[in-house]
């Protein structure tokens, strides 16, 4: 079930989010921001730009290089009844948060039977494109969608930034945001007003009755892209963003894969022990009996992120190869290669970050 | 403040009742009913009970997985204590903790980590909270020494010292983690050095002596509400018992039967005993012991928890 789209106006990914925090931030005075750099000129991208001058140097501030300690610092605060967003420029610091999140901000309400709350949000950007490399693009949603007591929201549009952002923010449990670089200078209609986004409502973005695709955050990008080049070829796919990875809205997912007989499931991360094999997994569970259908995967390549831009290129999948594999799933042939230019936010985007 | 002669009921109680619920534990191991890891705080129940003397009810305590001492110090409810080590649902966790995890907020005594050093930053967190909030409240923060092998740890006095935080870092130093020494973990074993990197004023209290770290705890919570940022404590105690569980651990050799019979010839409990009249202290002891043994038939009495709370508490509505 997906929630309404509301009227609004278009700004980018990154304004939303800007807007979101500090509507609740005008809301809720213990809503406060904090991570490295979220207070200097450039303002994480414009999303935390001068709040601080808005709401007071207690209310953004920058940090000491501690991740460990200032995830902790996040819980504790959390514990007295303060709304803490850390923000991660890159995700993949978040393996140095790891102990915080899993072993306390997890367990928290449960260990203590509910005594206890851990309303934090932990924004976490996943970089790509002009060499970020091995250690400046990955994704580990799964690794948190494998732990009870988180819940992980990828949203992929500028309406979906801010109302997971409020909803975040308003959770009582510690919540992992996931925000693709590349979609920050996405456009989108964003109400003005503060709205949450409900998680566990997957967004049906396209119908159609050939073939599903379910895509995790930039690939959602891609896989309305690769919906055009198969609609050229008599494709109509489903395109599907599940927004909120856990919860996960499976019943979305399955009613689709019901009717269409395919899935072709699109991470931006690994396939192996990942979101798209959990998503797999549980049609599997689901549909087993009543209804046969075929199924594909991809994700990032099975190899660290090269740096190089032709090898970058083959790293990830993009419109193309998702046309390709959906084309394939519904003809069950490989004998159509669509032509598609590089995606626009990748082609432009000069880093250098 | 009272005075140390018109306090001395209080600590002895607060003593003899975190001594006499370990020896209970102890006592009751064997039948099973007990299915938790047990860290006992035997010979350590001066540093908890020192510094909570020296703290209000509306203070805030972080402790670790060793941790009887300071849920009782604390205040923390006995009997439901008790039951959680049961399992039962009238734990103070409903039996989902164990010894390990106790908490209990009503007397500000937050939810303990069995990963050392985990607690400390959020402690930190909490003290920034009460900061940003004006309040009059601080935050007792309790580690082994063995936390200070970690780098949260570090990472946390930085923060709490650059922000000027209502905390008092107390370090239990029981020289061993596990049965590992300190000088084999530390290459100049100095806790108070460490913490005085971050220009965090420190105090050192030899012996486990409660008067000394009651009246050192008072000056460092004086100055914490004062505004004067983070303090630390070093009190130097003792585990008389094994690491886990309720035995004595002489047959693992790690240690010299020397210096433990040396501790056990200094008990804190029977030493701050002998400074009251037998009167006082057989009446203190019969109101103590009369209360364990409730517990513990409260305990009894309470019944496992439903299935129904397997799932129950994964998230906060």
């Amino acid at each position: 079930m997906s929630s309404a789209l509301k009227p609004g106006r278009s700004i980018t990914y990154a304004q939303a989010l800007y807007e979101g925090a500090r509507q609740e931030m005008e809301r809720d005075p213990n809503v406060f921001v904090f991570g490295l750099g979220v207070d200097d000129a450039r303002g994480m991208y414009g999303t935390t730009l001068d709040l601080h001058k808005v709401f007071g140097p207690d209310r953004n501030f920058d940090t000491p290089l501690c991740e460990d300690a200032m995830t902790g610092v996040a819980i504790g605060a959390a514990l007295a009844g303060m709304r803490p967003i850390h923000v991660h420029q890159r995700m993949d610091f978040l393996l140095l948060c790891m102990n915080q999140l899993v072993n306390i901000a997890a367990k928290s309400s449960y260990m203590f039977a509910g005594a206890v709350s851990v309303p934090i949000v932990i924004r976490a950007i996943i970089g790509r494109s002009w060499g970020q490399g091995a250690q400046h693009s990955q994704a580990f949603h799964s690794y948190f969608m494998h732990v009870p007591g988180l819940k992980v929201v990828a949203p992929a549009t500028p309406h979906d930034a801010k109302g997971c952002l409020i909803a975040a923010i308003r959770d009582n449990n510690p919540v992992i945001f996931m925000e693709h670089r590349m979609l920050y200078q996405n456009a989108g209609i964003v109400p003005e007003e503060p709205y949450a986004v409900p998680f566990g409502n997957a967004r049906i973005l396209t119908h159609g009755d050939h073939v599903t695709i379910v895509a995790v955050s930039h690939m959602v990008v891609e896989a309305l892209r690769a919906k055009h080049l198969l609609e050229a070829v008599g494709i109509a796919a489903e395109v599907i963003d599940p927004v909120s990875l856990a919860p996960l809205d499976m019943g979305t997912i399955a009613a689709s894969v019901e009717r269409t007989g395919r899935v072709l499931i699109v991470d931006n991360s690994w396939t192996m022990c990942g979101a798209s094999s959990e998503i797999l997994a549980q049609l599997m569970e689901c549909l087993q009996g009543k209804r046969d259908f075929r199924a594909a995967r991809l994700g990032y390549a099975p190899t660290p992120c090269p740096t190089t831009k032709p090898l970058e290129n083959l790293f990830y999948p993009d419109a193309t190869s998702i046309a390709e594999a959906a084309y394939a799933l519904v003809k069950n042939t490989r004998d159509w290669k669509p032509a598609a230019p590089e995606a626009k936010e990748i082609a432009e985007f000069k880093g250098p970050f | 403040m009272s005075s140390t002669r018109e306090s001395l009921p209080g600590l002895y109680r607060s003593l003899y009742r975190i001594r006499r619920v370990e020896e209970k534990i102890i006592e009751y191991y064997p039948t099973d009913k007990i299915k938790s890891p047990v860290h006992l705080s035997i010979g350590q129940e001066s540093v908890s009970v020192g510094v909570c003397a020296a703290l209000a009810p509306d203070d805030v305590a972080f402790g670790t997985y060793r941790g009887h001492a300071l849920y009782l110090a604390k205040g923390g409810d006995l009997k439901r204590m008790i039951a959680e080590l049961y399992g039962k649902a009238d734990g103070c966790a409903r039996g989902k903790a164990g010894s390990m995890h106790l908490v209990d907020m009503g007397s500000h005594m937050m939810g303990t980590s069995a990963i050392v050093a985990t607690t400390i930053p959020q402690a930190v967190g909490y003290a920034f909270a009460l900061k940003a909030r004006r309040a009059e409240a601080i935050v007792a923060c309790f580690f082994g020494e063995g936390a200070m092998d970690e780098g949260v740890c570090y990472e946390s006095f930085n923060f709490a010292a650059l922000k000027k935080l209502p905390i008092l870092f107390v370090c239990e130093n029981n020289h061993y983690a596990i049965y590992s020494h300190i000088r084999d973990r530390m290459p100049h074993p100095d806790p108070c050095e460490r913490a005085a990197v971050f220009r965090i004023p420190t105090e050192r209290i030899e012996l486990g002596d409660t008067l000394l770290i009651r009246e050192a705890s008072a000056r460092a919570v004086a100055a914490i509400r004062k505004g004067e940022g983070p303090r630390f404590l070093e009190c130097m105690t003792y585990r008389w018992r094994d690491h886990v569980g309720p035995d004595e651990d002489r047959k693992w050799k790690y240690r010299p039967d020397a210096e433990l019979d040396a501790w056990i010839r200094a008990d804190e409990v029977a030493r701050i005993g002998r400074m009251m009249d037998d009167r006082t202290r057989a009446e203190i002891e019969r109101i103590v012991d009369a209360e364990i043994a409730d517990a513990f038939a409260f305990a009894e009495a309470s019944p496992f928890p439903g299935g129904e709370e397997l799932a129950a508490h994964v998230f906060r509505s």
